[in-house]
């Protein structure tokens, strides 16, 4: 009896662990898969397929450290594009204007989501609620 | 018997047939075609005159003056951009830099890219664009000039669509075109500058293209 109590918990435990991972792994494809057909209509022309952008005029999305770094403020770059600023990626320099959008923060976060855990990123999802909360705060 | 001979005139028929088709596959000419009858020694005789590209006259990275003449023995691919677009020109020339890595060190084969918006597009600028791009020498010359020769050169002559308009990204309608031209400086082919499946065509027709002007010149 108390190894069936013990083993029906066990089972339960197990099932409500898988359904939340599953939930959080539904949410992540759900932008994932989005972000993807995003970045083909928005980014890719530039960034390339795999994210590797082109020579020294367009920098590559695969500095993951620079990602990581600017994380805050990438939702800010996507909406707003880039001046004509030098940016250092991959220890090269890229100077350039890169267009503003006209996305809303949900696509804003799906492109993040992609493009965050693509060309060798690991961000996790990058929701919504967080791409709000960021863009309130460009400059 | 007259099955046997019946068999032998197939065959005579068929090689006759191989005889006179070239080897190897050709390329199309396009473009418009004229039929023009001449008289030659006394008889008259019907040619085809096929559309050809008219001169012109350009200025490349370096700030060279280049026309029709400096491509004179060479095949090359023309395509329109301006440095600064948003839209397609990346991804044409991140395709063209596979055609520039294929034959950059062939002697009779160019790239020209005429800038639509030379205002913005100076020397200078096409300069720096090209350094950044990674391209060097004189294997693909970015041009600049006047910008109503440089439209009408791509409407009339490469028969591709170029445009001013400011309601489109960047301000300029354009087609993605690379357009093929070999040494009599007819149109062969036309690809997709932002496919890459019509970029390794491309690559393909080159190839293709170089032994047929070189054959051509051995007989």
């Amino acid at each position: 009896m108390k190894v069936k109590l013990i083993g029906f918990i066990a089972l339960i435990i197990c099932v409500i662990t898988i359904s939340c991972q599953s939930e959080d792994q539904l949410e992540f494809k759900r932008y994932y898969i989005g972000g993807q057909l995003l970045y083909q209509q928005k980014c890719q022309n530039c960034h390339a397929a795999k994210g590797e952008g082109l020579s020294s005029l367009i920098p590559p999305l695969t500095d993951t450290a620079y990602l990581k770094k600017n994380k805050a403020n990438l939702a800010c770059i996507v909406k707003y594009g880039i001046k004509e600023t030098i940016i250092t990626v991959n220890g090269k320099s890229y100077e350039g204007a890169m267009p503003a959008t006209d996305l809303s923060p949900v696509e804003i976060a799906k492109i993040l989501t992609y493009v965050g855990n693509s060309f060798g990123n690991k961000m996790g999802t990058i929701t919504s609620d967080i791409t709000e909360a960021d863009l309130q705060k460009c400059k | 018997m007259r099955k046997l001979t019946g068999i032998i005139v197939l065959i005579i028929l068929y090689s006759a047939c191989k005889f006179n088709t070239n080897d190897g596959p050709k390329l199309p000419i396009y473009g418009n075609r004229d039929a023009v009858t001449k008289t030659v020694n006394g008889k008259e005789v019907t040619d085809t005159v096929y559309q050809t590209i008219p001169d012109f006259k350009f200025i490349n990275q370096y700030g060279d003056s280049i026309s029709n003449k400096s491509l004179n023995g060479n095949i090359y691919v023309a395509d329109f951009f301006f440095t600064t677009c948003p839209s397609i020109c990346p991804i044409m020339h991140r395709n063209m830099l596979k055609v520039y890595d294929e034959f950059k060190n062939v002697s009779d084969f160019k790239i020209i890219s005429h800038t639509i918006d030379p205002k913005h597009d100076t020397v200078a600028v096409l300069k720096k664009y090209a350094d950044k791009l990674g391209i060097k020498g004189n294997a693909w010359w970015l041009l600049q000039g006047n910008k109503e020769a440089t439209y009408e050169l791509g409407q009339k002559s490469y028969l591709v669509a170029v445009k001013q308009d400011d309601g489109t990204p960047g301000g300029y309608v354009h087609q993605g075109w690379f357009v093929l031209i070999d040494k009599q400086k007819r149109i062969r082919g036309y690809y997709d500058g932002t496919d890459e499946k019509q970029v390794t065509k491309l690559i393909g027709d080159i190839k293709i293209l170089r032994t047929e002007s070189n054959t051509a010149i051995a007989q």
